[in-house]
């Protein structure tokens, strides 16, 4: 059977690898498309012919995702990159994300899409203080399931205790993270041990191969279903005779599950009305959850515009102008108490202030820093801000789309920061 | 209970029409680009879902490079007028005969990379700020790592090392004056994907997708179909085939695959067991290891 036929119900599963420089990270994704049998003869070829010329022992799979010219030049991995493949259980986004230290923002960029981290270590080098960043930016950022790829192997002996003495340190280090779920497999990405393939090199290893940790992972708890949010991203008043009178409410449902017959509250005004019914160019639907985009239309004529939200009156939001939030700087012009900025969060738009920053976060040790407030590139720090209009938001941990929200320089228009709501 | 779930389709589904009402709410003026594609159907098709039953808020624009072929020109006019669009077309052919751009010599001269100089033109001519596209990352290496909100500086280029961060589903389409966006809603979408939402949407298609008799040159491994835009080297000669065409561009850089395919089913399993990838068949790819990259570099979408 071919692996990579999809069913069209299969379900989704986006998730992140990352780990150090040189870890084999890349060659690992290779190892995975390859034994997926997701890469083609083409592009099999193509990086057959650069990796002779380059006069390469091995058939050089990290060449199928370096993708840009630098990259190849350099060897490394530059930009967040995705990459699709599929087995009849499961359809798999992967954000392949870089491992150097000034990469970091990328790496918060594949992650806060993703369900699950896969990363990497060198059997050789174990639990260094890279693996300990991307695993605490993965708790940060609620990504429920950890995989932890011991790589490798081959370089040394396939050794169990070598295997155990990392996967010792890792559990050491999680048990300050608040991560529900972690799994561990010893790997050679280069060799193809336990990627696709049980490998029968380590017969001490008795758990299941990364593709399979990957096709049964259970999924499901990442969305919220309870608390009903509804951010206005635009409003439909087609011109038409046929209709006329129709005004909806696009928008994406970011949690709980909106019916018609619900009432509902609109903020920041404050009116209530009831759902009449809820759209799609398929004809209306008896109820809308999360991802669904609709359009939702109210029994009242309410003035209500892109930003607002809808959601149930007996379960909403925080609202408020004043935001404690945690920060990952994206920017080289270091973050400035006192500086204006525009905020944007779900689909509304507004200036802020930072008021105060209270801590910068030693990401390797996991300790506060209170005497250097200097909050650079791919620092990670709790400050406050003041916003020019009330947010209507929940916490990250009950919510990432309504909890996260992006910096923007009003002047550079360049995205300096992303933000998780505490 | 009921569990609170949509397949992965639905779910690229919900997503791009997220995108492309996020666009639609940011930018002035945007345009669709539209090439009569099977990715630029899907694109249309996404577009009318997300404002029905609101007419398409913006027009669509096909650059033409005058090398098509004639079914899908057909097949473009056809579904315009179908689903009440405006459409725009800017030719290459202006933007050589205005001196912005040159022919290429050779045996198959392409115009593939000369579309970016008459979509600049176009995007300048009408101060579009966003051109949705039907690019997917699954395509290539270097639209691997493109963004869903493309930035594009005063001259059109996109610099792959100088992106923005994209992070959960905040889109930041603030821009400078004179500069534009480019925007790719089908980004998460795999060629097995865009197959699969055809067939679950029943869309039409262009007869080109479809296996039929044509005649066609086996150049280097491409199947360049018989038009007046190439002209045979020494020892080629025309042969009749059973073919069908796995993208459609260019006639003098799109290569036919040799396919008994008739439906959209069998299109999907002759897809689902492919060996190589889809654009394998695109001359235009082939020409350097950073083509693609290249070519986005300067302003191609």
């Amino acid at each position: 059977m071919e692996i990579k036929e999809q069913k069209r119900d299969a379900d989704l599963l986006r998730f992140i690898t990352c780990g150090s420089v040189d870890d084999g990270k890349s060659t690992l994704i290779g190892r995975l498309l390859y034994d997926t049998k997701t890469i083609f003869e083409d592009q099999l070829q193509n990086i057959e012919r650069t990796s002779q010329m380059r006069g390469e022992e091995y058939v050089n799979l990290a060449l199928l995702t370096d993708g840009l010219r630098a990259e190849r030049e350099q060897g490394i991995t530059i930009d967040v990159a995705y990459r699709y493949f599929a087995t009849p259980k499961r359809k798999f986004i992967m954000a392949d994300t870089p491992g150097h230290i000034q990469y970091t923002r990328n790496m918060v960029t594949g992650a806060s899409t993703a369900n699950l981290a896969v990363v990497l270590v060198d059997a050789r080098k174990g639990v260094i203080e890279q693996t300990c960043r991307h695993t605490f930016i993965t708790s940060l950022l609620k990504i429920d399931h950890i995989i932890l790829c011991v790589n490798k192997m081959d370089l040394v002996d396939y050794s169990q205790e070598v295997y155990e003495k990392i996967k010792t340190d890792f559990q050491d280090f999680i048990s300050r993270l608040d991560i529900a779920d972690v799994r561990y497999v010893p790997v050679s990405a280069l060799q193809g041990d336990n990627i696709v393939n049980k490998s029968t090199k380590m017969p001490w290893y008795e758990g299941s191969t990364l593709l399979y940790m990957l096709e049964n992972v259970h999924l499901g708890s990442d969305l919220n279903h309870v608390d009903a949010r509804f951010p206005v991203q635009y409003v439909l008043r087609p011109q038409s005779t046929e209709y006329h009178d129709f005004r909806g409410y696009a928008g994406r449902v970011e949690g709980g599950v909106f019916k018609p017959g619900d009432e509902v509250l609109v903020l920041p005004s404050g009116f209530t009305s009831t759902v009449k019914t809820i759209e799609t160019f398929d004809g209306p639907v008896a109820e809308a959850f999360a991802p669904m985009s609709v359009v939702i239309t109210l029994t009242d004529e309410i003035d209500i515009s892109r930003g607002d939200m809808l959601v149930k009156p007996n379960n909403q939001p925080e609202v408020s102008q004043d935001l404690e939030i945690m920060v990952c700087w994206m920017s080289e012009k270091p973050l400035a108490k006192g500086k204006k900025y525009i905020v944007r969060h779900t689909t509304k738009e507004a200036k802020c202030l930072v008021k105060d920053i209270r801590y910068k976060m030693n990401i390797n040790t996991l300790h506060k820093i209170e005497e250097d407030l200097n909050i650079g590139l791919n620092d990670i720090g709790r400050i406050t801000l003041r916003t020019t209009l009330p947010l209507f938001y929940d916490d990250y941990r009950k919510n990432s789309g309504t909890g996260s929200l992006i910096l923007v320089d009003e002047f550079t228009n360049e995205t300096v920061a992303a933000a998780i709501i505490l | 209970m009921y569990s609170y779930k949509l397949s992965y389709l639905k779910q690229l589904e919900a997503e791009s029409i997220f995108v492309i009402r996020e666009a639609v709410a940011q930018f002035e003026n945007p345009v669709l680009l539209f090439s009569g594609g099977k990715d630029s159907i899907v694109m249309a098709h996404l577009a009318r879902k997300a404002f029905w039953p609101s007419k398409l808020p913006f027009p669509m624009l096909h650059v033409d490079t005058g090398h098509n072929f004639p079914e899908t020109i057909e097949f473009r006019d056809y579904l315009v007028d179908k689903i009440g669009a405006r459409l725009i077309v800017r030719t290459v052919q202006d933007s050589i005969d205005q001196g912005l751009a040159q022919e290429e010599k050779g045996p198959n001269p392409s115009r593939n990379g000369l579309q970016t100089v008459t979509l600049l033109s176009a995007i300048e001519e009408f101060k579009f700020d966003a051109a949705f596209g039907g690019a997917r990352r699954d395509e290539e290496k270097a639209r691997a790592k493109e963004r869903f909100f493309s930035h594009r500086d005063e001259f059109g280029q996109w610099d792959p090392k100088n992106q923005r961060p994209e992070l959960w589903h905040l889109y930041n389409g603030r821009k400078n004056v004179g500069e534009h966006f480019r925007v790719f809603p089908l980004s998460n979408w795999t060629e097995l994907d865009i197959w699969q939402y055809i067939a679950s949407e029943n869309l039409e298609i262009p007869s080109i997708y479809f296996s039929h008799q044509r005649e066609i040159v086996n150049r280097k491994g491409v199947l360049l179909a018989k038009s007046e835009y190439i002209s045979l080297l020494k020892d080629e000669q025309y042969q009749e085939q059973t073919v069908r065409f796995r993208t459609v561009g260019d006639m003098t850089c799109t290569g036919a695959v040799f396919s008994p395919a008739n439906t959209i089913e069998d299109i999907i399993a002759e897809v689902a067991a492919a060996r190589v990838t889809e654009r394998a068949a695109r001359a235009d790819d082939q020409r350097s290891e950073a083509a693609m990259e290249d070519r986005k570099k300067q302003g191609y979408f």
